[in-house]
């Protein structure tokens, strides 16, 4: 094998060698995918498109206004605050326009520029800036700031619009009590309250069944109906959440958790007592299930990063969201869960952590260093 | 003869780029002789050798030129015949620097090892048969080299039943092990058998990577007359991986901290067994590997057999040089691989290959936070948490990344190549390590 | 109403006079008795939790000096002045010890050392040490990314150009820089030396010379010129002033050393990012 031939003349003197000093020296690997943050970060803002578009067609002016306004503002105050604490700018990362994008879509078409505008510095000052910035927050910035604005500023939070009605409809006003005269007709989801407010309204079976013809299902999925930016139609946002699933930015887990659960729930709890609350196509088409379950839960920073974890979290939402709809005193309680789930995240990864390859009780006896003990 | 082995499938691994087509149909050349070697003494894990001859000796090639420093270490050999010139530094591929012995050619490239052929070595005794991989200087040529007579001794407690031939190859880019299983078969073949003789094991199995078509036939023929088993393994990063690899191929887990004696399999390299042929059979010991130079900046990419002491500079002027200022140069492969700062770092016994990369096709890190995606939890093959214990490690925690296993980690690189933040992990966990080993050290010092 | 109020102030008052009655019940029945001349102690020394003295902390020194005859001039981070009142107010004579410091023995900085390639990692020099170690070409160098700097309690180190530099003047000795430099380049010295060799390579001569400009060649020149021993050549070929018998400043003109890693302690300090014109010499 290794009887070698005569020696070569030296090689021509035109072979170019590499300059080592133009070499990079880093640690390996020294190949990597070609995923980057702000590409995840853009690719979700796609996803979005379909979701923000139906907004824009059932609510015109309104959701393109408010839409712009809590991008603005979002990027602004992340601006505002790179500056402050003398960190080069990240709106590279696309972060701070995506937070804007989904509390947009968390929104009621009517509310006014203000709201926005505190929504936008809840947002990104109080429940990102404050802990660090991008990756560092334990609780979902955008339902942060919904749930702030909803128990701050009740009367702007409940400023629906009348769907499909030209590209500047009138704002219409949330009934404060549900009248006789409405319960008497038929139920309306287009004008008066939103779907889940008459469902929490309504107390007899027969009221609880009026809701869920077929007709109105199918507003409820394809979106005819009040509510918020995001929560009208189920259709835009599942097929931006599909697609979220098929170009692999979010695992099937905790979508699959949380629509399932909610399915199971309230079908077993609708089955059980008909006059507390309608069925589970009902639930998961109205309010902002949907929209939680594929864009607001999976956020990845404050969800489990373990796959079983992923299971455990969704699911919680999903039991949660359903007993606050069902029993508590909102209409809609999507929001409420997640961030109670948020707060549980770390706890959950401890418990759905597996042992690594191979563990062995005996290995335990390697593992010297005490907690604490050396820093 | 067992029954055919169920393959089982790691958790994790990733599926990078092959690259492999760049020199996968090219059949290896012989390096011409150099006129001047530079071989590193310390070459394998453990003691290094000592040298034994001194400048202006004349050595044959094959002869030894420096002892063994310790049971666990090998003897170095003379690449060629010649004179002995100046004890000299070259730097390592770990930013290091190691010193070596400049073997100068006289041309006549003479055998002279002094070690002669054991046929049959069916019949020879076992531990003569270990002595000889010994003197030949033999290390694991897959990249860990760990002297291979030390894996062939285990302590008597553990009951050896199983030896695997690792023809993974699992690397993007290289095809060192691929050319040699489809021209040396029976070289590769033979010194699994009489690995297996040392051991006094007759489950065999050599475990090949299925982008691997042409080695896998070429092998599965030859393999019936030695009693050899060979298993086609599923393409995934980093299935050659010794844990993932036995795994794969018997079912048995080895534990954490543990070693393969201990689930009775003991692995080596398709390299290391064709060059324990070539000792007991021809009497030559290791002085020469297949190594890939590879990489779309090199103007003729491919498998060469170079001499153990060659100069990269060397080698990449016989692969035509480069077209384009690369980025990196690495020895070894993309993920394990060791990126380098000079052109006078050498081949050793275990560089499976010299790799460019161009600009575009390396990455480049970031100090950006950890967002918590989850990706590398699901593709580390030790079913590790590599985002979070780099967090850990950022804020020196080393308790807590010890707590998590991080001395567990294996490097293999597959957490940081999904890593959209492009965070260092490897390097993060490295140097926890590295942290971890010092007090444990010190503290058994007190 | 009035009556509502009256009860409802009563009952908080009665229920707040208990709970207070408990506090002070429980205070006193599970007091810890604190030693008030460990307290004192402690209150006088500087509280910086250094590691200087070797104990573990500010709190256990104190109760070492009371308890266990340690010597109050341990600590290392202590000013004079406190060191007086200190062993005034414990009736002992504080023993004289000479001020430490810690110095960084490399004078490669990014104007003087040689690149061997572009490093794109972690940026902290023992991450950078099992990442092939970091961009400057001497493998005995300061790698310069400020490990040294971030571990001082004090802020007694400043980066400047590339290069570790500690002011004297800030420096304690308690030495935590000396543990942390992967390289082994600070070493703690009394702080009276003003003049030291600022390289540590113990590559050939001949070799230091092409990786940076500011590299000591062992030319011997500054043993020469002091010819008393004051300057010694180490067993790995590294030039040291000797700390002990130290030389007086002035040989760092009188030496002519070629590369002027032999310094007086104040040029050394005044660093800064040079042209590459100005390095050829």
């Amino acid at each position: 094998m290794s009887e070698s031939p005569i020696p070569e003349k030296t090689p021509q003197p035109d072979i170019m060698l590499p300059d080592p000093k133009k070499l990079i020296l880093s640690a390996s690997p020294h190949i990597q995918c070609a995923d980057t943050v702000p590409g995840i970060m853009r690719t979700v803002l796609l996803c979005l498109i379909p979701p923000a578009a139906a907004s824009i067609y059932f609510f015109g002016f309104h959701a393109v206004r408010i839409l712009l306004l809590t991008t603005l503002f979002c990027m602004a105050f992340e601006w505002i605050c790179c500056k402050l604490a003398g960190k080069t700018s990240t709106l590279g990362d696309y972060s701070a326009a995506l937070t804007g994008v989904l509390l947009a879509m968390n929104l009621p078409p009517g509310v006014p520029w203000w709201i926005c505008l505190i929504g936008s510095f809840i947002a990104i000052v109080v429940a990102k800036a404050i802990y660090g910035g991008l990756g560092q927050n334990p609780f979902n910035p955008a339902a942060v700031a919904r749930v702030a604005l909803l128990v701050g500023f009740a009367g702007p939070m409940t400023a629906w619009v009348t769907p499909c009605q030209g590209f500047f409809p009138d704002e219409g006003k949330a009934p404060a009590a549900i009248q006789v005269h409405e319960t008497e007709r038929k139920p309306d989801f287009t004008t008066g309250a939103t779907p889940l407010s008459l469902a929490k309204m309504a107390k007899t079976p027969e009221e609880i069944q009026a809701l869920q013809t077929p007709d109105l299902l199918k507003q409820c999925f394809f979106g005819r109906t009040q509510g918020s930016l995001g929560e009208t139609s189920a259709l835009a946002v599942l097929i931006g959440g599909i697609a979220l699933i098929l170009l692999k930015i979010i695992s099937w887990h905790i979508p699959a958790a949380m629509l399932g659960t909610t399915l199971i729930f309230t079908w077993i709890v609708s089955k059980a007592d008909p006059s507390l609350t309608p069925g589970p196509v009902f639930h998961l088409c109205s309010g902002g299930m949907m929209l939680a379950a594929f864009f607001m839960a999976t956020d990845m920073v404050t969800s489990p990063t373990t796959r079983r974890g992923k299971l455990i979290f969704g699911s919680s939402i999903g039991i949660i969201a359903c007993v606050i709809r069902i029993w508590g005193g909102y209409p809609e309680g999507v929001s409420f869960a997640i961030l109670i789930m948020n707060a549980l995240v770390p706890l959950i990864d401890r418990i759905c952590y597996k042992r690594p390859f191979g563990w062995h009780p005996s290995s335990a006896a390697a593992y010297t260093m005490r907690r604490g003990e050396v820093k | 003869m067992s029954l055919p082995p169920h393959v089982a499938r790691f958790t994790g691994g990733i599926h990078p780029m092959d690259g492999k087509g760049l020199s996968n149909g090219i059949p290896a050349r012989t390096a011409p002789l150099l006129e001047k070697y530079l071989v590193p003494l310390h070459q394998n894990i453990g003691a290094p050798p000592k040298l034994t001859v001194t400048k202006g000796e004349l050595v044959k090639k094959g002869q030894r030129i420096a002892e063994p420093g310790g049971f666990v270490s090998v003897p170095l050999h003379a690449p060629t015949s010649g004179t002995v010139g100046n004890l000299t530094e070259v730097p390592g591929v770990a930013g290091n620097t190691l010193q070596a012995v400049e073997i100068l050619s006289d041309g006549k490239d003479e055998w002279g090892s002094g070690l002669d052929p054991i046929v049959p070595w069916q019949e020879a005794d076992r531990k003569v048969l270990k002595q000889r991989v010994a003197d030949g200087g033999i290390i694991g040529m897959g990249g860990a080299a760990f002297p291979a007579h030390v894996k062939l001794s285990p302590p008597p407690e553990k009951t050896i039943d199983t030896l695997i031939v690792n023809g993974a190859e699992c690397e993007p880019y290289l095809t060192a092990d691929h050319r040699l299983m489809l021209e040396r078969t029976e070289a590769v073949l033979e010194g699994a058998a009489i690995a297996a003789r040392i051991l006094d094991v007759d489950r065999i199995f050599v475990g090949i990577e299925e982008n691997k078509p042409d080695a896998v036939e070429a092998m599965k023929k030859a393999a019936g007359a030695f009693g050899i088993q060979i298993v086609p393994l599923p393409v995934r990063y980093p299935q050659g991986a010794e844990k993932q690899l036995i795994f794969a191929i018997t079912g048995r887990a080895v534990a954490t901290g543990g070693l393969p004696m201990d689930v009775g399999c003991v692995v080596q390299n398709a390299g290391t067994c064709a060059a324990i042929r070539d000792a007991v059979v021809e009497g030559h010991p290791l002085i020469e590997r297949y190594t890939t130079v590879t990489g779309t900046p090199v103007v003729h990419p491919g498998t060469w057999i170079f001499r153990v002491g060659t100069p990269v500079k060397e080698a990449l002027k016989l692969a035509g040089g480069v077209r384009e200022q690369p980025a990196k140069l690495i020895l070894g492969g993309p993920m394990m691989g060791f990126a380098q700062s000079s052109m006078d770092v050498t081949v050793t016994k275990n560089t499976s290959g010299i790799l460019l990369l161009a600009g575009g096709e390396t990455g480049r890190y970031l100090s950006s936070p950890c967002i918590r995606c989850g990706r590398c939890v699901s593709v580390c093959p030790m079913r590790l948490l590599p985002g979070p214990i780099s967090v850990m490690v950022e804020c020196e925690n080393y308790a807590l990344a010890e707590h998590n296993f991080v001395m567990d980690c294996m490097e293999c690189g597959a957490c940081t190549f999904v890593c959209p933040a492009k965070r260092p992990l490897v390097q993060h966990f490295r140097r926890a390590k590295a942290e971890i080993n010092a007090i444990r050290r010190a503290r058994k010092k007190h | 109403m009035s009556t509502t109020f009256l009860a409802a102030v009563c009952v908080v008052g009665i229920i707040g006079l208990i709970l207070g009655c408990l506090i002070a019940f429980t205070a006193k029945k599970f007091d810890v008795e604190a030693d008030p001349k460990v307290e004192k102690v402690r209150e006088l020394l500087p509280g910086a939790n250094c590691g200087g003295c070797g104990f573990a902390g500010c709190a256990d020194l104190a109760d070492a000096i009371v308890n266990r005859g340690i010597n109050p001039s341990r600590c290392t981070a202590i000013s004079a002045e406190a060191l007086k009142d200190l062993s005034a107010f414990l009736g002992v004579a504080a023993e004289e010890k000479e001020k430490m410091t810690a110095v960084v023995f490399c004078g490669g900085s990014l104007s003087r050392a040689a690149r061997k390639a572009q490093y794109n990692g972690i940026m902290d020099c023992r991450s950078a040490n099992v990442a092939g170690g970091g961009g400057k070409a001497c493998a005995y160098g300061c790698i310069g990314y400020g490990c040294c700097a971030r571990a001082c309690p004090f802020g007694a180190i400043e980066m400047r150009d590339g290069l570790a530099v500690v002011h004297p003047e800030v420096c304690r000795g308690c030495g935590k820089c000396v543990t942390v430099c992967p390289r082994n380049l600070i070493r703690l010295v009394p702080a009276s030396v003003k003049i030291h060799v600022y390289c540590s390579s113990a590559d050939k001569p001949a070799a230091r010379r092409k990786v940076c400009s500011a590299a000591c060649i062992s030319c011997g020149k500054c043993i020469r010129a002091d010819g008393q021993g004051r300057v010694e050549k180490q067993e790995n070929g590294t030039v040291r002033i000797n700390c002990e018998n130290p030389p007086d400043i002035s040989l760092a003109e009188t030496a002519g050393c070629p590369t002027g890693a032999l310094q007086t302690e104040e040029a050394h300090r005044a660093i800064r990012p040079i042209s590459p014109k100005e390095t050829q010499k």
